[in-house]
């Protein structure tokens, strides 16, 4: 009988999870032998799981979809033993918005709009790789003029930091630290300011657009952005003094969901979580994309894979963007903000009153879209949660026939159970905080 | 970008072979067509080579591109599910593209050689209907578990409401 | 006027009758327009507008309402912030059961007022579909200013005592549409009737 006849006929197990006492022992096994690698009787020599699951002192308890610690509406089921959490399932698609249905009836120029509130975090970098997609099924990666590269590169980095202060706010009033969720935003506000003077919006820009960018940076942005950094500066010393020294902040962090550099390989999580583990592993230095290879900058990595690297690695990111972002600033190149490829991007509106073959294009580009020609291909960069990838299948129209978002937090999520196997129940809030999930793109 | 010495290969790909199945390279990225019945064994096989982390598994649903270039040899079926696997030391990106028939929708599961591969198939399940054999919980993941449908197919329509004014005449 | 020149003359002295009479119903509506609290049915990217809201930059601490009670019991305002898909149609009907009269629905942003840019079978298309709406802010998120306006229209209607209860009859809400005041920048104060 074939699995999806055993399943219409309606023994479809539930999302949730099931106790312990209900399942075999070679199913509690692979939970864990698969992420480890390891054979069921290696496993068994461990002793993690006891052979006999015979015992039920245990208690299922369901944290969220509605609950202030969990961000976003991710649902937990945890199954405790007292205070330790021996298993723990993630259910998610409660913001399950339909994005890659609706990309496929949207034209490439309005993809932008769509993929960039998946990740609502850094929109910027969810633009980049949609664009980037479409740009290398166009054939026009090498053709985009370099001061549309540049700008690119240092919105990418802008927003790595308001993502990461934004990590750094929620990750402190997850933990108790409210004043620093008052201070995160704060710095926050001045990264969505510069943001709104140069696109129009605070949030889903819909900037990065395939061909290049939208418009073209504003008179006066580089005081913008030597202030922005002047402030932030030292405003991260700060959160130095006031959590990263701190006994209880490293208490609290230190040891809490700890997780291996070959778990994290094999449940494919990448970010600081990778990096947190030890693998020097950053997709802007090992496989880089825009001019990342020009640049100078270190890719941090931790020791211990706990959640304390993580946030120790995050913080210094915010460093290590601010760096990306002066050089930058010195060597942004003058010249175009988009190709000028009559097929692809649309004619400068000055034009359209004297031409009329450019308001054709114009009218063309916009209603019906540009035609990409048939092919697939997937292209991924580094956001600030890790490896984030767009899968665009084309079938030589001006829609996408299939668009998939590979999602660092979908892939990512998977490793909360095995960082909360064994914990306690209260710092179960840290780890899902360490991980940094969106659960818009969890579930597009 | 380029995942290989020469990323200038845009038409006419020259297949090559890998494990026994055809390699093409397109757009500078390396993609391998695998037949159903050896899938397991060759992404196996991929693992033993170096590719230690699968990034991502989805599925594209074919029903509306009979005609798309498949290289000879390969039968192009309705579905296709494509992984993507990720050399760390070698720095190398792979993609691996089975062809699923759909009378019957079924394919082995990476799960014990990719424990990461477990929410993407699940997900692949939910928008497609492909079944994953001897995964450990195949459950729908994104939508309501007493959904009907696979909303990904191309025959599950979008579900658009018209829009509607109000104090407007219907 | 007579007191208030009586007083201005003779200071205290000069009251005639040392009490002031009102209705009860007004302090009862003042205090509630003035201590609202919001439960945090944050969704998506408009949750992240919401929290802004709530920092110390747009600050919504000066309207009473910086305390986002996580349990529906003690919350007055739900802000549904975000897209409402069909697995959480249930759950945010089961969390504004829960809450106590007198509750409003602020719906805030165009996902939650009419499925927004997802005309799709994901989302319901208009939180008004689960739950009686009373303020309906667009925008995409709607930036801090106009979830402000929202919440000072939605006081307004409290203090004037148009929705302090459930409207017995339809059961419906006040459904009152806010217009979106774009983003300056540096913040305009935003002022609404006559304090």
């Amino acid at each position: 009988m074939s699995i999806l006849e055993t399943i219409e006929q309606g023994n479809e197990p539930e999302q949730g999870l099931k106790p312990r006492s209900e399942l075999t022992a070679r199913e509690l096994l692979r939970e864990v032998g698969a992420v480890l690698r390891l054979s069921e009787a290696e496993v068994a020599k461990l002793g993690d799981v006891p052979v006999d699951p015979s015992e039920d002192q245990t208690m299922i308890i369901n944290m969220g979809p509605q609950h202030p610690s969990t961000h976003g509406v991710l649902r937990l089921m945890l199954e405790l033993q007292g205070e330790t959490v021996l298993r723990c399932k993630p259910i998610i698609g409660y913001l399950h918005t339909g994005m890659e249905k609706t990309g496929e009836q949207l034209t490439y120029m309005q993809g932008g709009t769509n993929v960039t509130r998946m990740d609502y975090l850094s929109p910027l970098n969810n633009e980049l790789v949609f664009s980037l997609a479409v740009e290398r099924l166009l054939g026009i990666s090498d053709d985009i003029p370099e001061r549309a590269v540049w700008m690119r590169m240092l919105l990418s980095e802008l927003n790595r930091m308001s993502s990461h202060l934004l990590f750094m706010a929620t990750n402190g009033m997850d933990l108790g630290a409210v004043s620093m969720m008052i201070y995160g935003w704060r710095e926050r506000e001045e990264v969505l300011r510069f943001f709104q003077k140069v696109t129009g919006l605070r949030m889903n820009h819909n900037f990065i657009r395939p061909g290049g960018l939208a418009a073209d940076l504003p008179a006066g942005w580089r005081d913008d952005v030597l202030g922005l950094l002047g402030q932030i500066g030292p405003r991260l010393d700060e959160y130095d003094v006031l959590m990263t020294g701190q006994p209880l902040w490293r208490d609290r962090l230190q040891g809490v969901g700890v997780i291996t550099a070959q778990e994290a390989i094999a449940l494919g999580a990448t970010g600081p979580i990778l990096r947190g583990t030890g693998v020097p592993w950053d997709l802007r230095r090992d496989q880089p994309y825009l001019r990342y290879a020009e640049l100078d900058f270190d890719v941090i990595v931790g020791s211990y894979g706990d959640a304390f690297d993580r946030y120790a690695i995050r913080l210094n990111e915010i460093r290590e963007s601010m760096k990306l972002v002066r050089q930058i600033l010195d060597r942004m190149p003058s010249g175009d903000y988009r190709i000028q490829n009559k097929k692809v991007t649309p004619p400068p509106r000055a034009r359209i009153d004297e031409s009329m073959e450019a308001l054709i294009h114009h009218f063309k580009i916009f209603t019906e879209g540009f035609k990409v020609p048939e092919g697939e291909v997937y292209v991924a960069i580094e956001s600030p949660r890790g490896e984030i990838g767009c899968y665009i299948a084309s079938d030589g129209s001006p829609t996408p026939y299939r668009m998939h978002v590979r999602a660092p937090s979908f892939v990512n999520i998977q490793c909360l159970p095995h960082m909360m196997r064994g914990g306690l129940v209260a710092d179960a809030v840290a780890v899902i905080s360490s991980v940094d999930p969106v659960l818009g793109e969890v579930d597009r | 970008m380029a995942d290989t010495a020469d990323p200038e290969q845009q038409t006419a790909p020259e297949p090559v072979a890998l494990h026994g199945c055809p390699l093409v390279v397109a757009f500078g990225q390396r993609v391998l067509f695998v037949p159903r019945d050896q899938y397991a064994k060759v992404v196996k096989a991929l693992l033993a080579d170096g590719y230690e982390m699968c990034v991502d598994l989805t599925a594209v649903d074919y029903l509306q591109m009979p005609q798309r270039t498949v290289p000879d040899g390969v039968v192009a079926e309705r579905f296709e599910v494509v992984v993507n696997l990720l050399s760390l030391k070698d720095r190398l990106r792979l993609r691996v593209r089975v062809q699923v028939p759909e009378a019957d929708p079924a394919i082995a599961t990476l799960f014990d050689m990719y424990p990461g591969t477990e929410a993407m198939e699940r997900e692949v399940y939910d928008m497609f209907g492909i079944g994953f054999t001897d995964h450990p919980d195949l459950t729908r993941i994104l939508m309501p578990e007493d959904w009907d449908g696979h909303p990904l197919r191309k025959d599950y329509e979008v579900g658009q409401i018209p829009v509607q004014f109000k104090g407007a005449p219907n | 006027m007579g007191i208030v020149n009586d007083v201005r003359d003779h200071g205290l002295a000069g009251l005639q009758h040392n009490f002031i009479t009102a209705q009860v119903e007004d302090l009862v509506k003042w205090s509630r327009s003035r201590s609202s609290w919001p439960a945090s049915f944050g969704l998506a990217c408009c949750a992240i507008e919401m929290m802004a809201t709530g920092a110390a930059h747009y600050d919504i601490s000066r309207f009473g309402m910086e305390v986002f009670r996580a349990s529906p019991r003690q919350a007055d305002i739900m802000i549904v912030a975000g897209r409402v898909s069909q697995k959480m149609a249930p759950v945010l009907r089961q969390v504004y059961d829960q809450m106590m009269e007198p509750k409003w629905v602020i719906s805030m942003g165009v996902c939650a007022s009419s499925g927004g840019m997802f005309n799709n079978y994901a989302i319901v298309q208009g939180v008004d579909q689960v739950v009686p709406v009373d303020v309906y802010a667009p925008g995409c998120p709607p930036t801090p200013e106009t979830l402000i306006h929202a919440i000072e229209t939605l006081h307004q209607l409290i203090e004037d005592g148009e929705i302090v209860r459930r409207r017995q009859v339809s059961g419906a809400g006040a459904e009152v549409h806010v217009t979106e005041i774009p983003a300056a920048a540096q913040p305009v104060p935003v002022l609404l009737g006559v304090r």
